[in-house]
């Protein structure tokens, strides 16, 4: 079996981790490996534990695995508490003594003693001898001071990863020639050479080396936010309104750094009301635009995404989950917003839900989101989490290669709205309901267009857009906006590709299902379990609104039971399974996890043997894992 | 060619093309002030040439809020308060628009406070009538934010303790580059001023009287009034930010005292529109973004030169 690297950095806050792990990951993926990053974080700037994980082989790595093989401890620079009993405790040590939980047998250690004191980790040298771990310790803060400045010692610590798993020096070079120059690169690349002399020097006693990889072709790193803004550029929106809020500041901020250079218009606005309804007022205008928040944020979005669904405004929302209620805990991620993204407004709604699985799934929903919303004129939100915002993964280049997409959807030229039906008044009558149309859908006129003049409010209204109470008028307009949902299904259905992932043998006789940022997970879950001898297969479903209940329905009459997977503590997904189906309720389990960490395989791998070996079925099951890290 | 060529063909046009062909019957009381809005509205759009068809009219809730159902042209019934975050993003989205966003004292003060203070800020190339009868109406007279102090409703029963907003001096301080204060019982000073401010480059607020006989009888208050441009008593400039501030000061004063002062009381000609600030930093495309959408030979880019940041 080849061996692969999940590759630990950890350090405080505002040490630069989540640059240095960056630039670490692209070279990992320009030397030929598949790369898949993890990220955790605390609600702090400066100081407080922090970690990424950068798991790397040769095959396409879906998750981040079950725990980690490399740790390279930087020590936490901001951690300057002298208080013994402090509430964040003795920080400065935390790098080293909080990461060694997940640490697998026969890992490897690299330590900053610099700024790490062994002393002060709790039963380190038992600990490394029970576990047979490799440690170097290396005092990569002098050797940054040296030739350049402290916060280099991430530098430092990179390089000696590289020589400790005899990697190519050349490909991190590389990489600092392509982002650094003059005094600045030449002290980094003098760092590296510094750390690999010393390490030379070194005896190595671990048998870890980095795995060889080769790519066909240019590969280009991604996180799921970083898909999303692409996926909407390419759809042709250049209108984006929104409000900080972590973790869809991700999304927003890549959006506002391109799209003033690419003729768009980027607004950061007072709240997130106003930013929903910024949205609204370019659709209206004749533009494609977005906006979007996390729980709290998206929350105040319900008016205004009413007011869409009512006016029949095209608009895409995104969410990025984090964990709730209320400002819950801003940097973890969780998946209990589903049902406030299904729900949220008053009223019986018409909108679409994506909730996509992967960075290429990101891309291609948030385009699908657009094309919806403009051919079917209502919201369609993306709806994805903290995990999936900030994991980093490799992807074809020529994956992103496609045309870009102005189509407005279901617009009319002025030639066609003087052809159109205009009501006594003179108005077009935009809500007209058009029986040679069986999608429900009426084509809309844009301001400034000549004679295409049209109210659209809020409140109930005639085919001009008067508002109107009369019963016969609210039956055939309400109807005509459900039909659109009916017909987006009957429009995926037909699609020659399902949103919806399968893996595993078709006639397995056990399911697991779970949706969204969960899914590269489970697949790993059901091969190890496959290969343990079980009969499994798992569906990732993306498609939350409209339900695909009829893919949903064959899956589960295939399996004899099915798990499902999903990071919340009500089990809100398997909620709208039973919810859309009406049956099968006694063949769902569940597994939740809602501690802040989303699952490791492993966890799923165990969650799934309980309920496969169990004696008697238990179809109310959870599995609440314990908090781990 | 454009997709809007409604936009800018500079004819003349009647004050009846802004009614709607077959009149929707106005469902405000008689004697509403709000027929007086919609009166000199249509009469400066007549003046200004303006078309129906290049004309966005966004309103809030209530009373004021069916303005857009009375007046032709493209419309935008919103949601509370929530007038002013659409109209000023299709004012982005396409800066030929004529863009008029209207609300009453407890949309457009009240629950669209936050949003009213913005886009003065922000100084968006726009026109706000607020319709302004201290009272909520349409949902039966509870105390607005521009109720006098003490004023009993059935929501405050022992007479407001607030003091009431200072509607002027607040478009002011965030930054209105035109305020101006009109009242229905003079729909020709109205119609004068709005056509000021529909002219205006810039953020334009026109607090605008109107009195509500059914909900609040102290709607007399508002005649007689006095027109601060037409009374030597009341010499100020009106580009100079203190000299209007101390008017406003006053005006907003006397308003309880029942001395009704109008007119135009800040114009600043030099400040730029915010559209004009954002496209001189290149944040927004000189010509209409959504003119784009129907140029078959626009170029349109694509994210692909933009991934090679993640090489």
């Amino acid at each position: 079996m080849t061996q692969e690297l999940v590759w630990r950095i950890a350090g405080g806050s505002g040490d630069g981790i989540d640059s240095t792990s960056q630039n670490f990951a692209k070279a990992l993926m320009r030397s030929g490996l598949d790369v898949f990053t993890h990220r955790h974080y605390p609600s702090r700037i400066r100081g407080g534990h922090t970690y990424v994980e950068i798991r790397a082989g040769p095959e396409p790595v879906r998750s981040r695995g079950d725990g980690y093989n490399f740790l390279l401890a930087l020590g936490d620079s901001f951690a300057r508490n002298p208080q013994e009993d402090a509430y964040y405790g003795n920080e400065e040590v935390k790098p080293l003594a909080e990461n060694l939980d997940e640490l697998r047998e026969g890992g490897v250690i690299v330590y900053d003693e610099g700024l790490v004191d062994i002393d002060d980790v709790p039963d380190f040298e038992q600990r490394v001898e029970e576990n047979g771990w490799h440690v170097y310790p290396m005092d990569l803060r002098a050797i940054a001071r040296e030739h350049g400045r402290e916060v280099m010692r991430n530098t430092a610590g990179v390089g000696a990863t590289a020589a400790l798993l005899e990697y190519d020096m050349e490909h991190i070079q590389g990489l600092m020639e392509d982002r650094m120059s003059g005094e600045v690169l030449q002290a980094n690349l003098d760092i590296l050479q510094m750390v690999y002399d010393e390490v030379e020097e070194m005896e190595f006693s671990h048998d870890l080396r980095m795995p060889e990889g080769s790519h066909d072709e240019e590969q280009v790193l991604l996180s799921g936010s970083n898909a999303i803004a692409y996926g909407a550029i390419d759809e042709g929106c250049r209108f984006i309104a929104g409000y900080p809020m972590t973790p869809w500041t991700e999304v927003f901020t890549l959006m506002t750094q391109h799209l003033p250079e690419i003729g768009g218009i980027s607004e950061q606005v007072e709240d997130e009301i106003a930013a929903a309804a910024l949205a609204l007022g370019a659709s209206h205008a004749g533009v494609k635009a977005m906006s979007g928040s996390s729980g709290g944020g998206f929350a105040l979005m319900s008016e205004p995404l009413g007011l869409a669904e009512m006016t029949e405004t095209p608009v895409v929302l995104v969410e990025a989950m984090r964990a709730g209620p209320s400002t819950g805990m801003p940097t973890k991620p969780e998946q209990a917003d589903l049902e406030h993204v299904l729900y949220t407004s008053q009223g019986d709604s018409s909108r679409v839900v994506f909730a996509p699985g992967n960075v290429a799934e990101a891309y291609d929903q948030t385009r699908a989101a657009f094309r919806i919303a403009y051919d079917y004129q209502l919201p369609a939100i993306v709806l994805y989490d903290q995990k999936l915002s900030g994991e980093l993964r490799n992807v074809d280049e020529s994956f992103f290669d496609r045309e870009p997409n102005p189509d407005l959807g279901s617009t009319l030229s002025e030639e066609e709205i003087a052809e159109a039906a205009h009501h006594a008044s003179g108005k077009f009558q935009r809500f007209q309901h058009d029986p040679d149309n069986d999608k429900g859908v009426s084509p809309r006129s844009i301001p400034g267009q000549k004679d295409g003049r049209f109210l659209a409010t809020g409140n109930e209204h005639t085919p001009e857009g008067h508002i109107s109470e009369d019963p016969e008028n609210r039956v055939a307009q309400l109807s005509r906006r459900r039909r659109k949902l009916e017909s987006i299904r009957e429009e995926l259905d037909a699609e020659e590709s399902s949103h919806q992932t399968y893996h595993g043998p078709d006639d397995a006789d056990y399911g697991i299902i779970t949706f969204g940022s969960q899914q590269g997970t489970v697949l790993e879950a059901v091969d190890r379990l496959n290969d343990a001898g079980h009969d499994v297969r798992a569906l990732g479903v993306s498609d939350m609104m409209p339900f695909p209940d009829a893919e949903m329905t064959e899956f589960l009459e295939s399996v004899e039971e099915a798990m499902v997977v999903e990071m919340n503590g009500s089990a809100q997904f398997r909620g709208l399974i039973q919810k859309e189906l009406g049956r099968f309720g006694p063949k769902l389990n569940s597994l939740l996890k809602y501690n802040g960490d989303p699952f490791e395989p492993h966890e799923v791998v165990e969650g799934s043997e309980a309920i496969i070996e169990g004696d008697e079925p238990a179809p109310t099951t959870e599995f609440v894992p314990a908090a781990g890290d | 060619m454009s997709a809007f060529n409604a936009i800018g063909e500079n004819r003349e046009v009647e004050r009846e093309e802004f009614t709607p062909g077959i009149e929707p019957q106005a469902t405000w009381c008689p004697g509403c002030g709000d027929f007086a809005v919609l009166k000199s509205l249509k009469g400066a759009m007549s003046d200004l040439g303006k078309s129906p068809d290049e004309i966005l009219l966004a309103t809030g809730i209530g009373c004021s809020g069916k303005l857009s159902s009375y007046f032709e042209s493209y419309g935008f019934h919103t949601i509370h308060g929530r007038s002013l975050p659409i109209a000023r993003a299709a004012k982005l989205a396409n800066p030929d628009l004529e863009v008029i966003a209207a609300g009453g004292d407890g949309d457009g003060y009240g629950i669209g406070g936050n949003h009213f203070m913005h886009t003065a800020r922000e100084n968006h190339d726009m026109t706000y009538i607020v319709f302004n009868n201290e009272i909520f109406g349409l949902t039966k007279g509870q105390t607005s934010p521009t109720s006098p102090k003490g004023h009993k409703s059935k929501t405050q029963p022992h007479g407001s303790a607030k003091d009431p907003i200072r509607p002027l001096s607040l478009a002011l301080t965030s930054g209105a580059s035109y305020v101006a204060r009109t009242a229905a019982v003079n729909p020709n000073q109205a119609q004068e001023i709005l056509t000021e401010a529909i002219e205006h480059d810039g953020f334009a607020h026109v607090d605008f009287l109107t009195q509500c006989p059914t909900w609040n009888k102290d709607a007399k208050q508002y005649v007689p009034y006095v027109d601060v441009q037409q009374n030597d008593d009341y010499d100020f400039d009106i580009t100079d930010r203190k000299e209007a501030a101390e008017m406003m000061y006053e005006t907003e004063s006397a308003l309880y005292e029942g001395k009704v002062l109008t007119g135009r009381f800040y114009h600043d000609e030099n400040r730029h529109s915010y559209g004009s600030e954002k496209r001189s930093v290149g944040e927004m495309p000189d010509e209409p973004l959504a003119e784009r959408y129907h140029d078959d030979d626009y170029e349109w880019e694509r994210s692909y030169d933009l991934l090679d940041a993640h090489k």
